[in-house]
């Protein structure tokens, strides 16, 4: 019973945390953040921290995006054997969950990816809750087997709008991945939609493991 | 709303004990659940250290796809005992 109390008592005091947590105090200011701060205006964004990420930094953010690529390559390079039947039939309880929160989930991860502008958000975070909506779909059987070409398109789509993108800033006499501040904020979203894409299927795709099997030649499309 | 001192006092505490219970616990589905509290945690530190864009990608990367691929492995284990 104590035990019990005890239990309870720490998960009120968690869920009590959670709450507060979204009071945080803002962060004391460094002479970098000040020098992002006072550049902020011509970043195409209003939150700081996607200005560091797709604008100031943006060089630092591509090689993010190619290393998670990397690293699924890395993985499809194992050939580890493909299961016979890897997931068991979901229950009914489950699959109907995982039905039911994929539209919500998708609503989110986008809303995520179009909040990071102004807000806490972006890429990797709206990325990352889209593939796990993707997992949710595979575990439970709910996701339509992946066309090999198609699939190894969008995962490589991040990178290549990305570092082609870049070219912009050479093409208009300024360093290469830089944004004219005029058109910084289309820039930035362009990038932000096919890295969360790439993201999004890269994440899900390390999760299976296994690259998607090559149709057969004969078989119809 | 004041955030007390205890709080975050509990919450770095209960972060190494629930890391140190992930690893000393012998079941793998307790410990595969208590790595995915510990993301959890985390992911109100980071929001204490006023970084809640790290937080989201620790609650999403951290607790959510990788203790999704921790319960799939351990299913994976299991199966494969089965079949011996």
């Amino acid at each position: 019973m104590l035990h019990r109390l005890l239990t309870a008592a720490a998960l009120a005091a968690l869920g009590a945390a959670f709450f507060a947590a979204l009071d945080a105090p803002p962060p004391a200011a460094t002479p970098l953040a000040d020098a992002a701060l006072a550049r902020l205006p011509d970043s195409g964004v209003s939150s700081p921290v996607t200005a560091v990420l797709l604008n100031f930094r943006a060089y630092d953010t591509l090689l993010e995006v190619a290393v998670l690529l990397l690293a699924l390559a890395s993985v499809w390079a194992l050939r580890i054997p493909a299961p016979p039947s890897p997931w068991p039939p979901a229950s009914p309880v489950v699959a109907t969950a995982a039905r039911r929160l994929t539209p919500a989930l998708l609503l989110i991860g986008a809303y995520l990816v179009w909040i990071g502008a102004d807000a806490p958000g972006g890429a990797f975070q709206g990325g990352a809750l889209l593939g796990a909506s993707v997992v949710l779909l595979v575990v439970t059987g709910a996701a339509p087997p992946a066309r090999p070409l198609p699939l190894r398109l969008a995962l490589v789509a991040g990178l290549l709008v990305f570092a082609l993108a870049g070219l912009a800033g050479p093409l208009l006499g300024r360093p290469y991945l830089t944004w004219p501040p005029s058109l910084a904020k289309p820039f930035i979203l362009l990038v932000e939609v096919f890295a969360t894409l790439s993201i999004a299927l890269t994440l899900a795709a390390l999760f299976v493991g296994v690259p998607p099997e090559r149709p057969d030649p004969g078989a119809p499309r | 709303m004041t955030w007390p001192p205890f709080i975050d006092l509990l919450l770095a505490t209960s972060l190494v004990a629930v890391a140190w219970a992930a690893l000393a616990v012998r079941a793998l589905f307790a410990a595969a659940v208590l790595f995915i509290t510990f993301g959890l945690l985390l992911a109100i530190a980071w929001v204490r250290l006023a970084a809640p864009d790290v937080a989201l990608a620790e609650a999403a990367i951290g607790a959510g796809l990788t203790g999704a691929l921790l319960v799939d492995a351990i299913g994976r284990l299991a199966a494969a005992d089965r079949e011996r």
